[in-house]
C-alpha cells in the first residue's frame, strides 16, 4: 500500500494459499501492519495510537455502563450512583469512561495541530483531513449526548442551551428543535434518544477511523519534513521508511503506556477534577445553576458562540442587511459552525507549496498564535459572557478566522520557505548527526562494528 | 532533535491542559478554611472513628431535615466505610422508617433499605453534597487552587457549618441568617453548638469537631470507594511505569541498529 514499494504478503504453506485465495484476510493485516514508515517521525506522531485506544476503551467502559444505565429522567440519576455504589468496579468504570472522553479529546487537538504544523492535510491527504474532520464532528455530538446521560444540573442545562442553538435558526427553528427534542422541551423523549445515538455515534465513528486509516495508508503518511518518500525503487524507499512493526509499534506503545500512566493517576486520584460540581445536582428544570459551561473541551467554541453580542458592530451590519432576521444569537451560532467550517477547508486556504511548518519561517509565529489563541479561547469559554471576556472573546474570534481566511493564503504568497531537505534520509541522518554534535561527551563510545 | 522534539510536545501537552483545569474553576464568594482531613492526598483513607462520629452528629442534627437517598444502611458496614458491626447497622436502621411499597405501609428500615429522602423540600439531599460544592478556585479561574488544594468540597461544608456570622434578616415571610462560607444570606439556620450531644469515644463534641466529623462523613456518603480507587490508582501506575521503563527500553534496542547505520555514513 502506499504507492510505496515494499514487499507484500506471499502465502507459503498450503494452508495459508487456500485462505489466501478465498479471502486474503492475512495479506490484509500483514500489509497494514507492514506499511512503510517515514524513519524520521517524531513524537507527535503518536496520538492516533492514543486516539484508537481511547475508542476502544469508551465502547468498551460505556458497553458496560449501559447494562447498568437507566435511560428515564427518574432513575437516571440514581442509575449511575448505583454504578458508583453497587456495580463490582462501577465506580472506576464510569470514572473512566467519563476522564476517557476528555482524554480523547485532549489527543484529537494535539492530532489535529500536529497536522496543521506538518501540513499534513496538503494534497494527496484532504479526504484523511477531511474524514477527520467527519470523526471530530461525530466525537462533539457523541461527546455532548453522552454528557446529558447522568441527568445532572449541568447535563440538563447545557443540552438546553445547546439544542436551544437549532431554535436560534430563524423561521424552523422551534420547529426543528421540538423535533430533535421529541417534546417542547429537554424530557425523557430527549434523554431516551440520546442514550440512543450515544450508543450509535462510536460504531460511527470507529468505522470512520478505519476509512482514515485505509486514506493515509493509500497516500502514505506524513513526516516532519513534509518530504515525500522516495517511490522510484524499492531500494530507495527501503532508506527512507522502515516498516510499522515492529519499530513504530513499539514506539508508539511506549508513549502510549506513559500517557495512560498519567491518565490512570487522574483517574485514581483525582477523577472530578475536570468535571463539574454542579453534575453531581440531580436535573431539575425549575433551578438554573448560576454558570452554565460545558466541559473544557467544547469551551472555545463556546467562547466564539457567545462573542457576538448585539452591540458588535458586525452584527448590526448584518441584522441590518439581513432585515433583522440574522439577530446576535443566531449570528453566534452561524459563527460558532462556521468556525469549524473553516478548520476543513485548510486544504484549500493554505496555498504554500512547502508542506512542513518547519521550513516556513512566517508560518512558524502565526501557527504559535493559533494555539495561543486556542487556549486563550478555552479560557474565556469558562468565564462568564460580560465585560472584557466578551472583547477577548471577540478578539479571538477574529484572529481564528483570519488565521484561516486571509493569513494562510497570504502567506503562501508572501513567505520565503527555506530549503527542505532533499530526502526523509538525509534528515534523518542529519538529525542523529546534531544530536552527538551536541552530546558533551564527545562520540558515542559504543563500538562502531565494521559492517 | 528527538529531544527538542519531545519538549516540545510536552510543553504543547502542558499548554493545553492548562484550559482544561479552567472548566470547573466557578467563582466561590465565600471564605472557605481549608481544613486537613485525613482523607486527602495521594495515601488518605477515612477515619473510621470519625465517620461513626459524624454518623451520630447526621442522626442526631442532619436529619430531621436532610435525607440520604442514595446510602443503604448496609453500606455502614463495609470495609473503608464507618464499618458498623453488623447487628449495630441493624438496630441502627430499625429507628428509620421507610415506605413499603408491598405493605403500603411504613416500617422500620432494614440493612438493603436506603436511607429516607430530606425531610422538606428546601433542604437538599446529602448524600452527594461533598462533590456538589467547591471550596476552592482562582487564581483568574484557572482552577490552580483546586489542583493544590483539591476542589474542597468537605471543606466547605465545614466551613459552611462554622460560618454563621450571628447576623439575621426577616424578609419575605422567612427568616435568613448570614454565612461567611456562602457569602451571602441562607436559609438554614445555625445548627452546631458546643456540646449538644455525647460522643463515645470520648472526643470533646466541639462545634468546630462536630462540623469536621460530619463532613468526613458525608465526604465518605458521596465517595464511598474513595480508599479503593486510589488503591486502584496505585497498582495502575505502578504496573505502567514497570511496562514504560520495558517499552523505552526495548524501543531504544530495536532502533539501535538503525541509528547506529545511518551514524555510520
Amino acid at each position: 500500500m502506499g504507492g510505496i514499494p515494499h514487499d507484500h504478503y506471499e502465502p507459503k504453506s498450503n494452508a495459508e494459499k487456500y485462505i489466501h485465495r478465498r479471502l486474503p484476510i492475512v495479506g490484509l493485516i500483514y500489509d497494514t501492519l507492514m506499511l512503510p514508515t517515514p524513519k524520521n517521525l517524531n513524537w507527535m506522531w503518536i496520538w492516533g495510537i492514543v486516539l484508537m485506544l481511547c475508542l476502544v476503551l469508551q465502547i468498551v467502559t460505556g458497553i458496560v455502563l449501559a447494562m447498568h444505565y437507566t435511560p428515564h429522567v427518574d432513575h437516571a440519576f440514581a442509575s449511575v450512583e448505583h454504578i458508583m455504589r453497587n456495580v463490582n468496579g462501577g465506580h472506576m468504570i464510569r470514572y473512566l469512561h467519563q476522564n476517557g472522553s476528555m482524554l480523547f479529546f485532549f489527543a484529537v487537538y494535539l492530532h489535529m495541530f500536529r497536522s496543521m504544523y506538518y501540513g499534513s492535510y496538503k494534497a494527496p491527504r484532504e479526504i484523511t483531513w477531511i474524514i477527520g474532520i467527519l470523526i471530530y464532528l461525530a466525537m462533539m455530538a457523541t461527546a455532548f449526548m453522552g454528557y446529558v446521560l447522568p441527568w445532572g444540573q449541568m447535563s440538563f442545562w447545557g443540552a438546553t442551551v445547546i439544542t436551544g442553538l437549532f431554535g436560534a435558526i430563524p423561521g424552523v427553528g422551534d420547529l426543528l428543535q421540538t423535533w430533535l427534542l421529541g417534546g417542547p422541551a429537554v424530557d425523557n423523549a430527549a434523554l431516551n434518544r440520546f442514550f440512543s445515538l450515544h450508543y450509535l455515534l462510536p460504531f460511527v465513528i470507529l468505522g470512520l477511523s478505519i476509512v482514515h486509516i485505509w486514506a493515509f495508508h493509500t497516500t502514505g503518511n506524513n513526516n516532519p519534513t513534509g518530504v515525500e518518500v522516495r517511490r522510484t525503487s524499492k531500494e530507495e524507499a527501503a532508506k527512507d521508511t522502515l516498516p510499522f512493526w515492529p519499530y513504530f509499534v513499539i514506539k508508539d506503545l511506549f508513549a502510549l503506556v506513559v500517557i495512560l500512566a498519567i491518565f490512570w493517576a487522574l483517574v485514581g486520584f483525582m477523577p472530578n477534577f475536570l468535571g463539574h460540581t454542579d453534575n453531581y445536582i440531580e436535573a431539575n428544570p425549575l433551578v438554573t445553576p448560576p454558570e452554565i459551561v460545558p466541559e473544557w473541551y467544547f469551551l472555545p467554541f463556546y467562547a466564539i458562540l457567545r462573542a457576538f453580542t448585539s452591540d458588535v458592530w458586525i452584527v448590526m451590519a448584518v441584522n441590518w442587511l439581513s432585515f433583522g432576521i440574522i439577530d446576535a444569537t443566531f449570528f453566534g451560532v452561524l459563527a460558532m459552525f462556521g468556525s469549524i467550517f473553516v478548520w476543513a477547508l485548510l486544504p484549500w486556504v493554505d496555498t504554500s507549496s512547502v508542506r512542513s511548518g518547519r521550513y516556513r519561517p512566517m508560518f512558524k509565529w502565526w501557527f504559535w498564535l493559533f494555539i495561543i489563541n486556542f487556549v486563550v479561547l478555552t479560557w474565556a469559554g469558562a468565564m462568564p459572557a460580560e465585560g472584557i471576556y466578551t472583547t477577548i472573546s471577540l478578539i479571538g474570534t477574529t484572529y481564528w478566522f483570519a488565521y484561516f481566511l486571509v493569513i494562510l493564503p497570504l502567506l503562501g504568497v508572501l513567505e520565503k520557505p527555506l530549503p527542505e531537505p532533499a530526502t526523509i534520509e538525509e534528515d534523518f541522518k542529519a538529525s542523529l548527526k546534531s544530536k552527538s554534535d551536541n552530546d558533551p561527551k564527545g562520540p558515542s563510545a559504543e563500538p562502531i562494528p565494521a559492517e | 532533535m528527538k529531544l527538542r522534539n519531545l519538549a516540545v510536545a510536552a510543553l504543547s501537552a502542558l499548554v493545553l491542559a492548562l484550559p482544561a483545569t479552567m472548566a470547573d474553576a466557578k467563582k466561590v464568594k465565600g471564605e472557605v478554611t481549608n481544613f486537613d482531613f485525613s482523607f486527602q492526598g495521594l495515601t488518605g483513607t477515612y477515619d473510621r472513628n470519625q465517620l461513626q462520629r459524624g454518623l451520630q452528629v447526621y442522626h442526631e442534627v442532619c436529619s430531621s431535615c436532610h435525607g440520604l437517598q442514595y446510602v443503604a444502611f448496609r453500606t455502614l458496614s463495609d470495609r473503608n466505610g464507618p464499618e458498623l458491626p453488623d447487628d449495630q447497622m441493624r438496630a441502627f436502621a430499625d429507628l428509620y422508617e421507610v415506605w413499603d411499597d408491598t405493605l403500603r405501609d411504613w416500617r422500620p428500615a432494614t440493612g438493603p433499605d436506603h436511607f429516607p429522602e430530606s425531610q422538606f423540600e428546601g433542604a437538599p439531599d446529602l448524600s452527594l453534597m461533598t462533590k456538589a460544592r467547591a471550596g476552592f478556585s482562582g487564581p483568574y479561574g484557572l482552577g490552580i487552587n483546586q489542583l493544590m488544594k483539591g476542589i474542597g468540597g468537605p471543606e466547605y461544608i465545614a466551613s459552611f457549618l462554622l460560618g454563621y456570622t450571628g447576623e439575621e434578616d426577616f424578609q419575605a415571610g422567612s427568616m435568613f441568617y448570614e454565612n461567611k462560607a456562602y457569602g451571602g444570606w441562607v436559609s438554614m439556620n445555625p445548627v452546631l453548638f458546643d456540646d449538644m450531644l455525647f460522643y463515645e469515644d470520648g472526643t470533646p463534641a466541639t462545634e468546630e469537631q462536630m462540623a469536621l466529623d460530619v463532613a468526613a462523613f458525608l465526604t465518605w456518603t458521596a465517595e464511598p470507594k474513595l480508599v479503593e480507587r486510589k488503591h486502584a490508582g496505585f497498582v495502575g501506575v505502578i504496573f505502567l511505569s514497570v511496562l514504560a521503563v520495558l517499552l523505552y527500553l526495548t524501543n531504544k534496542q530495536l532502533w539501535a541498529p538503525v541509528k547506529r547505520a545511518a551514524k555510520k555514513d
